[in-house]
Formats: structure tokens, sequence, C-alpha cells
């Protein structure tokens, strides 16, 4: 078990949030999905990172909001979290 | 190769079993090699001895970062099982069931394949109903299929509370749903590819790939530069950082996925027993444990051990439907790391690098196809032609939108 700090509530244990995937996937526009591969990159292909992870979380028995969060996948160390239209501070340092 | 007899058993226990051969050597690599093949688990095992059984090509080198059958092979809960519902994989895993029930002999190796029987539990109306389109689908499809009454169930698990807080409303059977013991398949592998001529590399890691035109040349490992002309990847829980060094991105999410054994026990269960809906499996292994799985964690991780909340889930629901069970204790709890794709199946493909081929993405079902997914990236590495069964598993799919979508009969939600 491990904590998530949410932006709008401060530290809550991991069972009150959902996971949302990966963060920063933008949908192609119309003309853009025309072309399948960046609809299949969209729908399907994801970074999968070892390592520094970005990605959204819901916090569902809390307030309710979505927000990003960078976190270690190897040790589930929570880097960081932040409000979607923030930058992260820490992005792509570390791999092992 | 030394060969398994009931007289050697009997010459070995005259001599105090002290006299038994070392089965297989882990050898330091050349510096080329026809074929390499990244991973030493159960898929990448089974791809050497048959590229060097089937295909003729010895010069093959298995480079595994830990050791042979160290990772998801010898994590799992080591069902079988081809109850699926598309056609597609029920041909798929049900070829798996038929190489699984003549590897033994094929392998001169115990495998301890043992077809007790395999229950899918219901605990709902659509439950019922997903079973039965499913029992009606695979035995269309040719593997065999029965749905069962709760009284049904009662008799082949004494011990169930059929009563529980979801209570049982039938089943599908596997009769020819079985266990086996996954370090022996492994093993049995990687002695019958040495016998063959294969090299097993252990300790050693893939660091990077040399790729020409689009055109895989070198594989860079820990203990240094290897020539090749193909390469074969069946990594679980390692395909999209493999897939990032060759430089492509795949459609797959890794996570934890949990099993423990109790303390060892009187035979209490006589077949294997899984609940997609409240969310356990547990079968009883032949030394007496109970090997007890449950759900994915659900988020992408890569650190080697579950989280606690899912262990509780899986006990809760153990305990709901076997109540004798609770007081027993728990020896041993590990995780392992699976690679799932959107459609919960597998990717048996060509990659965009040429002469690079993948046996992946197997998600939480990887153990029980071994044999298969070995043998069809063999004949992908042999003949860079992709073999029927293989096809349509291919990455293309993804693009084309052909899924094959497996998540109820996955077993496990996630």
């Amino acid at each position: 078990m491990f904590q998530i700090k949410c932006p709008y509530c401060g530290n809550r244990e991991m069972t009150e949030y959902t996971y949302g995937g990966e963060a920063n996937l933008s949908r192609p526009t119309r003309l853009e999905s025309e072309d399948s591969l960046a609809l299949t990159s969209y729908l399907f292909s994801r970074t999968n990172k070892r390592g520094i992870h970005l990605e959204r979380w819901f916090h569902v028995f809390g307030c309710r909001k979505w927000f990003n969060v960078a976190r270690n996948t190897i040790t589930n160390e929570i880097v960081e979290t932040y409000l979607p239209n923030e930058q992260p501070q820490v992005v792509e340092q570390t791999k092992e | 190769m030394y060969r398994f007899s009931a007289a050697s058993l009997l010459r070995n226990a005259f001599s105090g079993h002290k006299n038994w051969p070392q089965q297989f050597q882990s050898v330091e690599p050349k510096q080329k090699y026809q074929a390499v093949i990244v991973g030493g688990g159960g898929h990448g095992l089974s791809a050497a001895y048959h590229l060097a059984k089937e295909f003729g090509i010895t010069n093959i080198a298995v480079i595994e970062k830990g050791w042979i059958g160290g990772g998801n092979t010898g994590r799992n809960t080591a069902m079988v099982r081809s109850n699926y519902l598309q056609q597609h994989s029920v041909n798929l895993y049900d070829a798996s069931i038929k190489m699984w029930e003549t590897m033994s002999n094929e392998l001169n190796y115990n495998v301890m394949f043992s077809q007790r029987g395999l229950l899918h539990l219901a605990h709902s109306v659509s439950d019922m109903q997903e079973i039965g389109r499913r029992a009606h689908a695979i035995n269309m499809f040719g593997a065999d299929a029965e749905l069962l009454t709760p009284q049904q169930v009662k008799k082949w698990l004494p011990n169930i509370n059929l009563n529980c807080r979801f209570p049982i409303l039938g089943a599908l059977l596997q009769r020819r749903g079985a266990v086996a013991r996954h370090d022996a398949m492994a093993w049995g592998y990687a002695r019958g590819a040495t016998e063959l001529g294969v090299d097993l590399i252990q300790n050693c890691e893939v660091t990077g790939f040399e790729i020409n035109n689009g055109e895989i040349k070198c594989v860079h490992t820990t203990k240094g530069r290897i020539k090749t002309d193909t390469v074969g990847i069946a990594v679980s829980g390692h395909s999209s950082h493999l897939a990032e060094m060759a430089g492509f991105r795949l459609p797959i999410e890794t996570v934890p996925l949990q099993a423990l054994v109790t303390e060892p026990l009187k035979p209490v269960l006589n077949c294997a027993v899984i609940s997609a809906s409240i969310h356990a499996y547990v079968s009883q292994s032949d030394k007496g444990e109970l090997v007890i799985g449950g759900g994915t964690d659900p988020y992408v991780a890569y650190a080697n051990r579950g989280a606690f909340e899912e262990i509780e889930t899986m006990m809760t629901a153990v305990k709901e439907l076997f109540p004798n069970y609770s007081r027993l204790r728990i020896m041993r709890q590990w995780a392992g790391m699976v690679d799932l794709t959107p459609d919960r199946s597998p990717i048996i493909s060509k990659t965009p690098i040429k002469n690079m081929y993948m046996d992946g993405g197997w998600g939480t079902g990887g153990f029980k196809t071994s044999p298969i997914g070995g043998l069809l990236m063999a004949e992908m590495m042999a003949t860079d032609q992709v073999p029927v069964l293989a096809a349509p598993f291919a990455l293309s799919r993804f693009e084309s939108g052909k899924l094959i979508d497996e998540g109820a009969a996955s077993s496990v939600a996630h």
C-alpha cells in the first residue's frame, strides 16, 4: 500500500483512488484520424514506462477530481502530483 | 543425454540418488549465432527446442537475464486450459493442450501434467449467460466444455459453500483442463534444447539492439556483443522495455499479478477452480499446498511485488467459497509482471524490425501456452512465414481493428 498526495485533499491511501492510465494522450483530430496509425497509437500504444511514469488518477472516494501523478513504476514511489494543466517538474531522469 | 526410465530410477535409488547427472549447463556466449532468443522462460526455451528439433537450426543462443525459468515461468499458478470464447483463441490454446498431453514423453522429462478438470464458477445470471455462450462456442470449435448445475458442482467440490455471498448458480467444466509442474516444463525444454546443441546463457541481460536499414544485426548484452541473423523475443513483463530498445511501441501495459501458497494439506481439492466474478482461483499442488491466485494490481508497475489489497480480496473470495480453508497459514506470496494487451490476447507476430519476432503479451495466461507459443515463434524465425495459428494474433490487428476479445475468458479481471 502506498499513499498518493491529492493536490486538493492531501495524502490519502491508494485505495481511495482509481487509476486512469497514461497521461497526456491526446485524441487525434478528425483529419488526423484518417491516418490509421495516429488512431492506433492513441487507442492502444502505450509508453508502459519502466521508471518515472506520468499517469492520471481519480480521487473516487474523496473530492472526485482528476489529477496527474509522476510515479516510479519500479518502486511505486510517488515523485510528484500535479494538476492536468501543469507541467511536472521531474520528467525523464531515471531509468533503472 | 541421460534417459529417465523406471530402470534408471531403480538404479539411482540403490546408489542413494547421489549419481544423477546435471541436466543442462549454462555457457558463455559465442560471437555469432544463427538465431538469438531473448528470454529463458517457457516460451523462449520452447522456441529454442522446436527451432532445433523441427527446423534444424541448432546454432542458437537463449539469453536470460536471471536464471532459467526464474521469471513468470516460476511465478504462475500452473493451470492449463483452453476454455476461451473466440475461434482463433480456442484453436491456439487447444493446440497447446495437445502439446502438453504428449510433452512428458516428447522430452523424456516428467512435467507432472495432470488433467484433473477445471471448473469456472458462475455467480449471477449474467455469469451463467457468459459461460453458456462460451461452452457452446468451445464445443463448436472442437475443444471440450460442459455446463454443470450447482448439485453437480457440489459433487466435484464437496467442500464448497454453494450459498456464499454471491451464490453459485453453475459452472463451466473443462475436463481436459489441467495443472502441471511449471519448473519441470522449463527444465525439460532447457534439457532438450541443450541436448540438440542450443547454448543457454544465464545472468546475461540484453542492453540494446544493433539495427541496420530496419534489419536486426546484433544484440548487445552484459556479456558482450552477439551477431545474429534473427532474434525472437519472449520476455513477459519486459516486452515494452525491449521494444523501446528496438525503437517501436507496443499496445501493452505491464501490471503485477500475485499468487500465494498455503501450508501443505492432505488432498482436499481434486480439480482446479476459477471464479472470475468474486475473483480467485485455486488448485492443490502435488506437494499438498493450495495454490491461490487473484487479480492484477490496477496500475502499471514493475515492482515485482503486488498490492496488499489484492491479497485481501482474493483471500476473502477463497474463504467465502471454501470456509474450511480459513485457518490455513500462508507460506509464500509472490508477484509476476504480466504484459496485458487491450484485447487480452497475445501478440505472436513479426515486428517492425526485419528478422525480429515476438511471442508475448500473453497477459495472465502465458504459462499454458509455452509449448505452442514457442513452436509458432520458431516457425517464424526459421521460415519468416507466419503460421496459420499465429496469423490472427499479429501486431497489425490493432491497426486493422480485428481484435480478439478475451476479456471474459481470461479469468482475471483487469
